[in-house]
């Protein structure tokens, strides 16, 4: 068996893999909107209006909530193919 | 009695037979029934019941008024609250779904092999829990002493007769479908005087934009390009205060807090267990988006309504004379809500209030529940809208309350009698009697707290995200995410992570309160996520240290990580 074949098996152990990589990327997401935009940059983010909002003090307080929804969301769609593919959804 | 009165009776009486009929409509019939309301409950339902359970007396009497105060700094809150159900949805729901048991102790117990961790583990619950439950049955009273101008005692019996009934009658089933109702109640109740308020002020019919956009002439002295968040921040630096975008606190204190709480979220057992009740990971992934959505409605709100309650505040308390105050001032003068220190009048007999900082001469204090309670007052906003707040306020204490009780009876009579002290020897029939006489006996500890509330209340709350953040969230995350991590290392982990949060926490709050001392400048809020990466950092070494967990458990891993096939 090749190498690529190996990789493209739908084992528990892919599955498990593809799920840590959506979790990478959907928390990466989490991390730098939440600690990133609304608390490490909000100052320099400060200076850049929204309306009638500072844009960190937005994120903080309006849009990391926002976004948080939008990654539940997409984990579930993602995870939904993926059940899909492996088989595993009922 | 005036209308007033007689209007608050009829809303607040009017949700308690809601409620009520409702725990009589869905009675447990099995343990099943009762630990996770018989486990196929639909998504959309276990979310608002997420929500309300969720939501408590503080979130919904003082958060916007914490937030009111605390400017810029108020943003841990909204973060930590609300981005816990990111870390829920991903990292243990789903998987803790898969696992298909009752309790967070349950899993624990059979993960990591041990009754000595599932004990543990129901002693940690059970603590979380009470010091959560003392806050709601004094919210519970506060509201019932202020509204119904009952006393706060009787105001928490009513409170613990209600909860009693249908948490010890329904146990998750009533509990459930009794929460989605409050969560109407609440959520209604909440956004009402808000979009009244934000029309009011800004024209916006949504907080949420309203917050950001410019005031109405009337508020800003007739013009009409003023932002009041501008606004706002030019009134408090004149005040004496710092800006209200900008905040006080150091950076890696706001970041520390912000990631306790979000930590401690996902690792609360009253909230881990309504995804118990669904009946599929999918399912468990569902609930969690309905819940943060619920949850985000109240919470993208409260900002909100901090911004026009500070700015309405200021502009009809500041400057003012104190004889021509409107009634709403009078009226929550009498509960101590607002104070009027060292009142002296000048040389024309005149009080003027003031708001400064350094004011010397009468100086308003205003409690931060104000900006909750008296909101629609002093929006002068119909009186049903005001018996809704009321309504809101309990339902908020109630439908915690009974979530925690569930949880905290479950805990005892499932982990620790059932599975540990008589292991084997309790049927089906007799456990679902002592749980229930566990729950009624925790629902009237509660009310005592309520009623004698001990002085650290307060202060406690740290406590409980504190302890679920360097305890249960650890370990339940190594549990699923590691093959490797086994008894000997969890164990050291809860231990260390949890003692050394404790101690902080003592220490910090009740020992030597000076600030100065503080670790990096991390508040005892925040230190739970120290806590955390100690437990982590001791439960790798002692398991690498020590032999790998057993076949079966390291199969049991992986099987929880994966929906099977055969899942309904």
């Amino acid at each position: 068996m090749t190498e690529n074949s190996i990789k493209n098996e739908l084992t528990p152990q892919n599955y498990w893999k593809e799920n840590l990589k959506i979790l990478i990327i959907l928390l990466s997401i989490w991390f730098l909107v939440s600690y990133g935009f609304g608390i490490l940059l909000v100052e320099q983010l400060n200076k850049i209006p929204l309306f009638g909002f500072p844009l960190g003090f937005w994120f903080a307080q309006q849009g990391s909530i926002y976004v948080f929804l939008i990654l539940i969301l997409a984990y579930i769609r993602l995870m939904a193919n993926l059940d899909k593919k492996y088989n595993v959804s009922h | 009695m005036d209308n007033l009165q007689l209007m608050i009776y009829l809303v607040a009486g009017g949700s308690f037979v809601l409620y009520i009929g409702i725990s009589i409509w869905a009675r447990a019939g099995a343990t099943k029934d009762f630990y996770v309301g018989g486990g196929d409950i639909k998504p959309y339902i276990a979310g608002a019941a997420t929500a309300a359970g969720w939501m408590s007396a503080a979130s919904f009497i003082s958060m916007a008024g914490m937030i009111s105060f605390l400017g810029y700094d108020g943003s841990v809150y909204l973060m930590g609250w609300t981005g816990g159900f990111v870390l829920l949805a991903m990292l243990l729901a789903p998987y803790l779904r898969k696992f298909g048991k009752y309790t967070v102790p349950d899993f624990v117990g059979d993960r990591y092999y041990s009754d000595a961790a599932r004990v543990v583990a129901a002693i940690c619950t059970i603590f979380i829990s009470f010091t959560y439950v003392a806050g709601q049955m004094r919210g519970a009273g506060i509201v019932f002493s202020r509204f119904l101008q009952v006393d706060v005692v009787t105001g928490v019996i009513i409170g613990v007769v209600i909860v009693f009934f249908y948490t010890v009658m329904g146990g998750m089933k009533g509990i459930i479908y009794t929460q989605v109702a409050q969560y109407c109640v609440l959520i209604t109740a909440y956004l009402v005087p808000a979009i009244f308020l934000s029309i009011m002020t800004t024209g916006h019919f949504l907080p949420q934009t309203g917050m950001g956009a410019t005031l109405l002439p009337a508020f800003a002295d007739g013009q009409t390009d003023v932002y009041i968040l501008d606004r706002l921040n030019g009134l408090l630096t004149e005040l004496g205060f710092t800006a209200y975008t900008d905040g006080t606190k150091s950076t890696i204190d706001v970041f520390f807090i912000t990631m306790a709480l979000m930590c401690g979220t996902a690792g609360l057992p009253h909230v881990i267990v309504f995804f118990f009740t669904v009946p599929s990971m999918h399912g468990a992934r569902v609930t969690a988006a309905w819940a943060l959505f619920f949850i985000a409605l109240l919470y993208t709100t409260a900002p909100a309504i901090a911004v026009f309650a500070r700015t309405t505040l200021v502009q009809q308390i500041h400057g003012q004379e104190y004889k021509e105050m409107p009634q709403w001032f009078t009226t929550w003068e009498h509960t101590g809500l607002i104070k009027v220190q060292n009142m002296t009048e000048d040389e024309h007999g005149r009080i003027t209030l003031s708001l400064h900082d350094n004011a010397t001469e009468n100086k308003v204090e205003l409690d931060r529940d104000i900006v909750v309670l008296a909101n629609p007052e002093i929006a002068q906003l119909p009186n049903w809208v005001i018996a809704l707040v009321a309504a809101g306020g309990l339902a908020a204490a109630l439908s915690t309350s009974a979530s925690l009780l569930l949880v905290i009876s479950s805990s005892f009579a499932h982990d620790v009698l059932s599975k540990v002290a008589m292991k084997g020897r309790l049927s089906d029939k007799a456990e679902l009697l002592i749980v229930r006489i566990t729950a009624g006996v925790s629902v009237c500890i509660a009310g005592l707290f309520g009623i004698y509330p001990p002085a650290f209340v307060a202060q406690v709350v740290a406590f409980a995200f504190g302890l679920a953040a360097s305890s249960f969230f650890p370990v339940i995350i190594m549990g699923i995410f590691s093959t490797r991590m086994n008894k000997e290392g969890a164990i050291a982990g809860m231990i260390s992570g949890m003692t050394f949060t404790f101690t902080y926490i003592i220490y910090t709050v009740f020992i030597n309160t000076d600030p100065g001392i503080w670790w990096f400048g991390i508040s005892p809020e925040g230190i739970g996520v120290l806590g955390m990466l100690i437990n982590f950092t001791v439960a790798f070494v002692v398991s690498r240290l020590t032999s790998p967990p057993p076949a079966h458990i390291q199969e049991l891993v992986q099987d929880i990580r994966m929906p099977s096939i055969t899942e309904k």
